[in-house]
């Protein structure tokens, strides 16, 4: 009892309470829902590599990969960043990236699938019952029993076909209301018509009811419905993803210091600071510190460009060495950035009246339908005389002409195409790109980034003495300007070891200075150390007062890149190369990937010039970029594939996006949507067959329901099996 | 002929069962990643953390 006593005495000094209370408090998870993209898994190890990588992660509760959808969602602690879950995973072998939780949330999109889906599922089993129900009429029931059988069938039937066909209903009226036609307004109509003659016929135990020709279309339809969502929500997740890729941030300097604001937030006069290896969220002007900045989104050039303070930079670019302090001159709307989107939305206009198979088909087929019913049903009561055989006739006739096979055609191939090339690490963001993707004729590469890794390497490093070698090195290790890192890591993995270089100093802008055996050495800019600017991109090493000698650097290709220019040549491609880097070094590049045609020195309303000049010579083409200089072009071609390493409004533009960091499925993709759109037209011969078959027995009157429900069931299964031999 | 008032009655209900079944499973995300539990089945190592 004192025990218990002593446990709940409320203690003489209230802090006392209070402390472990708000210790609790502390305690209580306030955790963050992490997510990661993780374009490179695909098995069951890389299932179980990744959550236990994640799991090892200190302050990680738990993680789950989605396979499905190369994603893994993290619960963790508020101390756990999502940039250390990446290197974690990098380190490991697994590419991943952060993606932004609150704009993939679980959207409507999600739901309007799970309401599809269920929609199917309910259509699905009402069309098994009311199908066995019907064996019992098609073998020859009777009298009592057939009106029982169709009795039971409509009592399934009907609320099924309510429920389940409502998307179609909804759409339906919105297109009357709109005084046009569309493919529901022929599928409504046929539901409708069905059921109540059918109703009517049962009512008066007649013969023929309907109600498994009903329900099967709705079921058929709603197949091909569910696989059409599928493919648009997972492009339109691939769209989210991609944007949640990257969050636009400032660090905004104010009377109060440093704080962290949206782009957005910004205003003219403003002033930010970027870190080095930071992109500049602005345009503007430098007011204080010296760097570098690297403009090979915004210009191409791959050349990195000295920035001090008077130096103009504008929104995209990426600020090198030294923190810089830039007041903004234009921010939002004004941005160059921003002035490019606006090309893009134009160039966009003139792509938007392109018309795919489906439509096309469509446009065709609606009309066709309700002219050739009504005909029937006139031409037979003009004969009969009898309403209730015309209206029987002009059910019969919507029922066999409805598009089942063709409301499956064009989703189940673009699902197996997308779904294909998904699995080889390419996202296809707009329905009808595959079938634009298959008439290109012309591809046009970007080479900064997207041919290339756009990330330098040192060339020949061979003629440099050791000793200057290990010079070289030392001084490389204390910068963090790419082409330091990149010569400092070329070197170390030739086995050299850092000379003693004493007093190691960057200075932000030019390069490093120190001193080795009591002589003074650099590393830096042409211009410092008073050598000649080379035309290539290069670095200079001085030791003591010789003559500086100069480091050479190259963009290293692509992986794949040769691959797939030369696959693309095979399949009688012209190909050509855009740039706005310097003649010399596009040139010398189109060699070596094998290209002929080049342009250089390109700008980037050029650039989507001659894009619509070749779309003018009647060319279909595919654009191939990253940049910020690429997007008007991007948009304004035919068809568009970037990297995941573009910018973002690169990948905003183009129609699919490589998620891996090969160029290898571009070669792939235009082969299986060649392949995709041939399925395509099979599928609507197979349909348009069927249909011309069928149709005269149901003017003829001959339709029964049994023929009905064949004709129905065998189209929509041949379309769909086609469509699943995608290569 | 009179089983058939009993066997339409049954069939309807099993058929409801099944619905119903797939209805569960919709609502407890069993179809959320398909690839990834299909693989997950033929790990080795035991998974402790199932989706609840």
């Amino acid at each position: 009892m004192t025990a218990t006593f002593e446990h709940v005495r409320p203690s003489a000094c209230p802090a006392c309470n209070a402390a472990p209370a708000a210790e609790h408090m502390a305690e209580l998870p306030k955790d963050a829902r992490l997510m990661l993209s993780l374009p490179g898994i695909h098995c069951a190890g890389c299932i179980s590599g990744v959550e236990k990588v994640l799991a090892a992660v200190p302050g990680v509760k738990e993680a789950r990969v989605n396979l499905t959808l190369r994603r893994a969602s993290v619960q963790a602690g508020p101390e756990v960043s999502a940039e250390a879950l990446c290197t974690a995973l990098e380190r490991a072998g697994y590419e991943a990236h952060e993606l932004d939780p609150g704009v993939l949330a679980t959207t409507t999109a999600d739901r309007q699938g799970r309401d599809l889906l269920m929609r199917l599922a309910v259509a699905f089993f009402a069309m098994m019952n009311v199908m066995l129900l019907s064996v019992a009429v098609w073998s020859g029931a009777e009298g009592v029993t057939r009106d029982m059988m169709h009795w039971i069938s409509a009592a399934i039937a009907i609320p099924a076909v309510i429920f389940s066909g409502r998307p179609f209903y909804v759409s339906a009226w919105s297109a009357l209301r709109a005084q046009r036609l569309n493919m529901d307004v022929p599928i409504t109509l046929a539901i409708v018509l069905a059921v109540g003659t059918s109703l009517y016929e049962t009512i008066h135990s007649g013969h023929h009811a309907y109600f498994d020709a009903a329900i099967a279309l709705c079921t058929f339809l709603l197949a091909g419905r569910y696989l059409d969502h599928r493919t648009r929500a997972s492009a339109r997740s691939a769209a989210q993803e991609l944007a949640a890729l990257e969050v636009p941030r400032a660090l905004r300097l104010s009377a109060a210091g440093e704080e962290t604001v949206s782009v957005a937030e910004l205003r003219v006069g403003d002033i930010v600071r970027v870190k080095p290896g930071g992109r500049i969220p602005v345009d503007g002007r430098v007011t204080a510190g010296q760097s570098e900045i690297d403009r090979s989104l915004m210009t191409g050039e791959s050349l990195p460009a000295f920035a001090g303070a008077g130096s103009v930079v504008s929104a995209g670019e990426v600020n090198l060495t030294g923190p810089l302090t830039v007041e903004v001159t234009a921010a939002g709307q004004d941005t160059a950035l921003h002035r490019i989107a606006d090309l893009v939305a134009v160039a966009e206009a003139g792509r938007g009246n392109y018309t795919s198979l489906a439509d096309q088909a469509a446009k065709l087929y609606a009309p066709g339908v309700h002219i050739l019913s009504a005909v029937a049903a006139v031409g037979w009561w003009l004969y009969t005389q009898d309403l209730r055989i015309a209206l029987n006739i002009a059910a019969a006739v919507l029922i066999i002409t409805c598009p089942c096979a063709l409301g499956l055609a064009v989703p189940a191939v673009t699902t197996a195409a997308s779904g294909r090339l998904f699995r080889k690490g390419l996202l296809i963001k707009d329905g009808t790109a595959l079938e634009r993707l298959a008439e290109a004729d012309t591809v046009v590469f970007d080479k900064t980034g997207t041919l290339t890794n756009g990330a330098p390497t040192p060339m020949a490093l061979d003629h440099l003495r050791e000793d200057a070698a290990r010079v070289a090195l030392a001084l490389a290790q204390g910068s963090s300007h790419p082409l330091a890192e990149s010569l400092a890591k070329a070197l170390a993995t030739r086995g050299l070891r850092p000379a003693h270089v004493t007093g190691l100093n960057e200075v932000p802008g030019y390069g490093v200075e120190g001193t080795w055996q009591g002589q003074a050495v650099r590393l830096g800019r042409a211009a410092w150390l008073g050598a000649e600017a080379p035309e290539d991109t290069a670095t200079f090493l001085q030791i003591g007062d010789t003559a500086p000698l100069a480091i050479t650097f190259a963009d290293t290709l692509r992986e794949g890149a040769t691959d797939v220019v030369a696959a693309l040549q095979a399949q009688g491609k012209r190909v050509i190369l855009i740039s706005g880097d310097t003649t010399a070094a596009v040139t010398r590049f189109a060699q070596t990937v094998g290209i002929t045609e080049v342009i250089a020195e390109a700008l980037p309303h050029e650039k989507a010039a001659l894009v619509a000049d070749l779309t003018a010579e009647g060319a279909k083409v595919l654009m191939v970029g990253d940049g910020l200089n690429d997007t008007a072009a991007l948009a304004a071609a035919h068809v568009s594939i970037s990297p995941a390493s573009a910018l973002d409004a690169a990948r905003t533009a183009s129609d699919m996006v490589l998620m891996g960091r090969s160029l290898a499925p571009i070669a792939d993709a235009i082969r299986t949507s060649v392949s995709a759109r041939k399925r395509i037209r099979e599928n609507f011969t197979i349909a348009t067959v069927y249909n011309v078959l069928a149709v005269p027995l149901a003017v003829a009157g001959l339709c029964s329901p049994l023929i009905a429900a064949l004709a129905m069931s065998t189209s929509s299964i041949t379309v769909s099996l086609n469509a699943l031999r995608l290569k | 002929m009179d089983i058939l008032g009993l066997l339409i009655p049954v069939s309807l209900f099993l058929g409801a069962v099944g619905l119903g079944a797939f209805w569960w499973m919709l609502k407890k995300g069993q179809f959320d990643d398909p690839d990834g539990d299909a693989h997950r089945i033929l790990r080795d190592d035991y998974d402790d953390q199932p989706k609840s």
